[in-house]
């Protein structure tokens, strides 16, 4: 039982369900959800850039959490699930002329049925072998797009993305982009967190904790194991489509395997199936990995003939954060959140 | 189907398949003693390359004692991961130890990137690559002989592997430590329970997985090159181990040999897209093998409910 600040009772059934509780907290999220919105009229662009890049990774990590921080299946394959998408989306503005706001759900939904296909082996095998199948999949959808229908997919040069229209509107720049990115990363957060809390989300929970017990409960493994996949994929694809769409440029490399590697240690360094979790762990990593390109210029006078200093950062830096949280917090920040709130709220004698 | 050029490539594909066998070796050397799988594999081999080349060319030392020297810092660097990263993970969910082995895959891939550099090297070449051995086969096809032309420096690596293989599989099975390892891998508690100091076999076993990924490392370099990609290689040896049985080594000369046979022969076929497919063959290869049989070719049957 989470502990609440004083006096606060739960006096009626939606009361007791709801997430956020109080009027002032509402006041106090719609004026963050707004200066988000109004980032653009008093932030640079590289600030713009850097939120909106944060917020389509967020949406990325929230499918993963559904599937390895809720079902336990380990995936490495969320950035091949996002080329999918991104690809799906980019060839159905750039050849059949949809509208995007129209390819994007399609995508997530063709990304999620990719999904479904590499979910399969989830079925006859688990911890680890399902990594390998996984990793299957992070090889064999950027091969299918290097290799099949060259005329349709462009082989190895990969696209060249339409610039989302509406209204006349043009979202060619971050300024604008980042509209279109929280448009997207509110409602796929509120649904991340209702799947979490129904019975949907009670299920997967059961599958990871005990896979054998939860069928004896009557949940269908192949069934909740399918539909994890389906969702992570989903979300993944409607993050691959608006980052095709952001960079406007899309080829099997885009979304690698790194990423996958990258999308498993923000989870981890959030917390594993918590929903602040992904929103904590994106930041952070993504925070800390674009500060590290600060440090290049020193590395390179440390090392001057090491000419791959400064993008060595990125890998480093990731490593060593998800190494020090593995050893250290492996639960995530979103546990020391819960803990640094419960001190709070039993200060002066926080004893937690 | 080219006929005429099927030999040389079920040849060279066989040849291929020697060095990834070693690969896989070191996979399999920690999964059998720690249980743990190792992602890092790739950047430990990367990593005892890039030292061999560094003490060979940069310092100009002869190359058996760059390999020797190298060998023995391949060595250290095993021991230090298993102390400080692995140790703390004893008793971890299996997510938590995937985790640590892929942060520390990119952690070694940084520290490969700052110290050497990403350039493309030129390795020492330890075999000859000039005058390949030309063998005539008797017998004819469209009348004409068969011909095969092997590389003296695949044929060498291929025999270099081999031996490496071998020699690593007579240890696990004839030495009193190799005993230990197996009965570690079974059960890190009763192993313990029995005397057996675990930490030190992980320690020793890490080691060897480090020298073993080195001797792979500079197999591959002088075959083809050193760059940075050298650690994309391995992920080519997960599906020879994983359809050769995660714990067994015959497994993996078997499943190496026929990985790399059949890229071989993959690659001999006339129509364009069954060619390309030669780089992603290894992972259907897998995706098969997990749903029809996941225990591999020669691994445990392990008796769980999914």
């Amino acid at each position: 039982m989470a502990l609440r600040p004083a006096g606060e009772f739960d006096v009626s059934f939606a009361r007791d369900m709801a997430t956020i509780r109080r009027g002032w907290q509402w006041v106090l999220l719609f004026a963050f959800i707004a200066a988000l919105y109004a980032m653009p009229f008093y932030a640079d662009e590289s600030t713009t850039a850097l939120v909106n890049r944060i917020g389509i990774t967020i949406i990325a990590v929230q499918g993963l959490n559904l599937l390895t921080g809720l079902t336990g299946q380990i995936s490495l394959g969320q950035a091949a699930f996002m080329t999918a998408g991104g690809y799906i989306s980019a060839l159905l503005v750039g050849k059949l002329g949809w509208h995007f706001f129209a390819a994007l759900p399609a995508a997530a939904l063709g990304a999620g049925l990719v999904g479904l296909i590499f979910g399969l082996p989830s079925l006859r095998v688990k911890g680890f072998y399902l990594v390998m199948a996984t990793l299957a999949a992070q090889f064999i959808i950027p091969w299918f797009t290097r290799n099949a229908f060259p005329e349709v997919l462009n082989g190895t040069q990969g696209l060249n993305v339409a610039v989302p229209e509406i209204f006349g509107l043009k979202f060619n720049k971050p300024d604008q982009y980042i509209w279109l990115t929280l448009t997207v990363l509110i409602p796929s957060t509120i649904i991340a967190h209702n799947v979490s809390r129904s019975r949907l989300g009670r299920a997967f929970v059961s599958i990871r904790d005990n896979d054998l017990a939860a069928e004896l409960l009557g949940i269908n493994l192949f069934k909740h194991k399918l539909f994890a996949f389906f969702l992570a994929a989903m979300y993944a694809g409607a993050a691959g489509s608006l980052e095709a769409h952001s960079l406007r440029h899309l080829n099997s490399e885009t979304f690698n395997l790194v990423d996958s590697i990258f999308l498993l240690g923000m989870l981890v360094v959030g917390g594993l199936g918590s929903n602040l979790g992904p929103i904590f762990g994106s930041i952070v990593v993504e925070l800390l990995t674009d500060a590290s390109a600060m440090f290049g210029p020193f590395v390179v006078e440390l090392f001057p003939d090491a000419a791959g200093g400064a993008q060595a950062m990125r890998p480093l830096f990731f490593g060593v954060t998800l190494i020090l949280f593995l050893i250290f917090e492996p639960r995530g920040l979103a546990h020391r959140w819960q803990i640094i709130k419960a001190a709070w709220r039993l200060r002066p004698f926080s004893h937690t | 189907m080219n006929w005429q050029l099927l030999p040389q490539f079920v040849i060279s594909g066989l040849l291929a398949g020697g060095p990834i066998a070693l690969t896989a070796l070191g996979l399999v050397l920690v999964f059998k003693s720690s249980y743990i799988f190792n992602f890092a594999h790739g950047q430990l081999l990367l990593l005892g390359a890039l030292m061999t080349w560094w003490f060979a060319v940069e310092r100009e030392l002869p190359l058996w004692l760059a390999i020797v020297l190298a060998l023995a810092l391949s060595a250290v660097i095993g021991l230090a991961i298993e102390r400080f990263t692995l140790r703390p993970m004893t008793g971890q969910p299996l997510l938590s130890i995937i985790l640590m082995t892929l942060g520390l895959s990119q952690v070694l891939q940084g520290l490969a990137l700052l110290l050497f550099g990403g350039s493309q090297r030129n390795f020492p070449q330890i075999f000859s690559a000039a005058d390949p051995y030309i063998i005539t086969l008797p017998w004819l096809i469209d009348d004409r002989p068969i011909i095969l032309i092997l590389k003296q420096n695949l044929v060498w690596s291929f025999v270099a592997a081999m031996l490496g293989v071998i020699l690593i599989s007579a240890f696990f099975r004839f030495t009193s430590i190799g005993l230990a390892m197996r009965g570690a891998s079974e059960d890190h508690e009763l192993a313990q329970s029995l005397g057996l100091r675990i930490h030190r076999i992980f320690g020793l076993s890490w080691a060897m997985a480090g020298m073993v990924a080195t001797s792979a490392g500079i197999l591959l370099a002088t075959s083809s090159g050193l760059d940075l990609s050298l650690s994309v290689v391995v992920l080519a040896a997960f599906p020879v181990v994983l359809l050769g049985g995660i714990e067994s080594i015959p497994g993996v000369i078997v499943g190496g040999l026929l990985i790399g046979l059949t890229q071989g022969v993959v690659s001999t076929f006339k129509a364009q897209w069954v060619r390309d497919m030669t780089e992603i063959v290894p992972y259907l290869v897998l995706l098969v093998v997990l749903l029809i049989r996941p225990e591999g070719l020669f691994g445990q049957k392990r008796i769980e409910r999914i």
